[in-house]
């Protein structure tokens, strides 16, 4: 095993071989080999499709951004550094995350019962400044992962619409869903791991 | 010509959070049973899913859809010790009913109370969401889930320690841990790719 084949998960966890932690997750042998295979899949893609790699990294630097900064953020903006994105990409996208930034989970539910419960916030426009940078695919998948990030339960084909207007194939759509549903994912079970690690 | 939306006719959707069985209707088309090849079918894990168009819409993307299902198989299934599978269950349902996913909380909802014979209880989360009082073992997984879904994350180790103090060990806090985790993950799928239908039949 060489350094870039390190699990990301134990890397962003701190997990020394021996630990405490890795007899843990040695205990979920499949989901420690298949979280790390997502990651492969999503990140370092066999056939990348109609996603660039610098696509997947801005979409993972956005995402781990809104959660604020942590390990994992860190993480992905040394990996968007790596793909090669230009000193304007990466500020239109560190923009973003500024002006994005809120708490979550809100939302709406169908009318009924439910909707006593509904909570509302800031629907995220990405900002005109930013648009050249990110250029309307990376612009209509931010608004697109502002909600599902912030407030799932909102999702709407309407933003998928606008996503396939901008250039995006169903297939491309379908892979970015994947990556932003798995780093939501990734993200906690790193913060959990972390804090148990602090228990230990 | 680019691709477009499907808008599903939906007379149907549930507007209450139910164990009652649901189906799910497609925003973006899904592969078509033909179009499945073997490397499609490998990556369903289950034969039976290629009738699940949730699950062909996924097979677009076979090498993110195989290592997701084999990471949610693991977490939920794997019968080695850690936390009993009713209450990796009740972390899924808790996620699912925070962030509002009315499908995922139907299954899971399902699924904790046929392995924990505590209907009422899961019920009532339903009903009355995460605040419901379920008993301390249970209130300390639903909490824990609970934080650990906001954002920002607001899981710490007073989550930990409540989860150690209602008789969890270690295996089964991390048990807890990524089950909750990785409903963020299915949760966001089945919100934003599709809408909820009450079954046929």
């Amino acid at each position: 095993m060489t350094a870039t084949d390190a699990d990301t998960i134990d890397t962003l966890v701190g997990i020394a071989p021996g630990s405490p932690l890795d007899a843990i997750r040695a205990r979920r042998p499949q989901a420690r080999t298949h979280a790390e295979a997502s990651y492969r899949a999503l990140f370092a893609p066999a056939d990348p499709g109609g996603v660039t790699t610098l696509e997947r990294f801005a979409m993972a630097r956005f995402v781990t951004g809104l959660h604020g900064e942590s390990p994992t953020s860190a993480f992905y903006a040394a990996r968007l550094d790596g793909a090669g994105a230009s000193p304007t990409l990466r500020s239109a996208i560190d923009a973003e995350i500024a002006a994005a930034r809120t708490q979550g989970p809100w939302g709406s539910y169908p009318r009924g019962p439910l909707s006593v419960e509904n909570t509302g916030g800031v629907i995220h426009r990405v900002a005109d400044a930013n648009r050249a940078a990110l250029g309307a695919r990376l612009a209509s998948a931010f608004e697109h992962t502002h909600m599902l990030v912030f407030h799932p339960r909102d999702a709407a084909p309407p933003s998928l619409a606008a996503m396939l207007a901008a250039g995006w194939t169903t297939t491309d759509v379908v892979t970015l869903s994947q990556l932003v549903a798995f780093l939501s994912f990734q993200i906690r079970v790193v913060a959990g791991l972390r804090t148990l690690a602090t228990t230990l | 010509m680019p691709d477009t939306i499907l808008t599903p006719v939906n007379p149907a959707e549930p507007v209450v959070f139910t164990r009652d069985m649901l189906d799910w209707l497609p925003w973006l088309e899904p592969m078509a049973v033909e179009d499945l090849t073997p490397r499609h079918m490998k990556a369903l894990v289950d034969a039976a899913r290629a009738k699940s168009a949730y699950f062909r819409l996924l097979a677009r993307d076979p090498d993110a859809l195989e290592a997701r299902t084999l990471t949610d198989k693991d977490i939920f299934y794997n019968p080695d010790a850690g936390a009993p599978r009713a209450e990796r269950e009740l972390a899924a349902a808790a996620v699912s009913r925070f962030n509002g996913c009315i499908y995922c909380a139907s299954v899971h909802a399902r699924f904790a109370g046929t392995y924990s014979k505590r209907v009422d209880d899961v019920q009532r989360l339903l009903d009355v969401g995460v605040g419901a009082d379920l008993g301390e073992r249970w209130n300390a997984v639903v909490a824990a889930s609970v934080a650990l879904t906001a954002t920002p994350i607001a899981f710490g180790a007073a989550h930990v320690e409540r989860l150690r103090g209602a008789g969890l060990d270690d295996l089964a806090i991390a048990d807890v841990i990524q089950a909750a985790s990785f409903f963020n993950w299915a949760n966001r799928l089945m919100l934003s790719l599709g809408e909820p239908t009450a079954a046929a039949g």
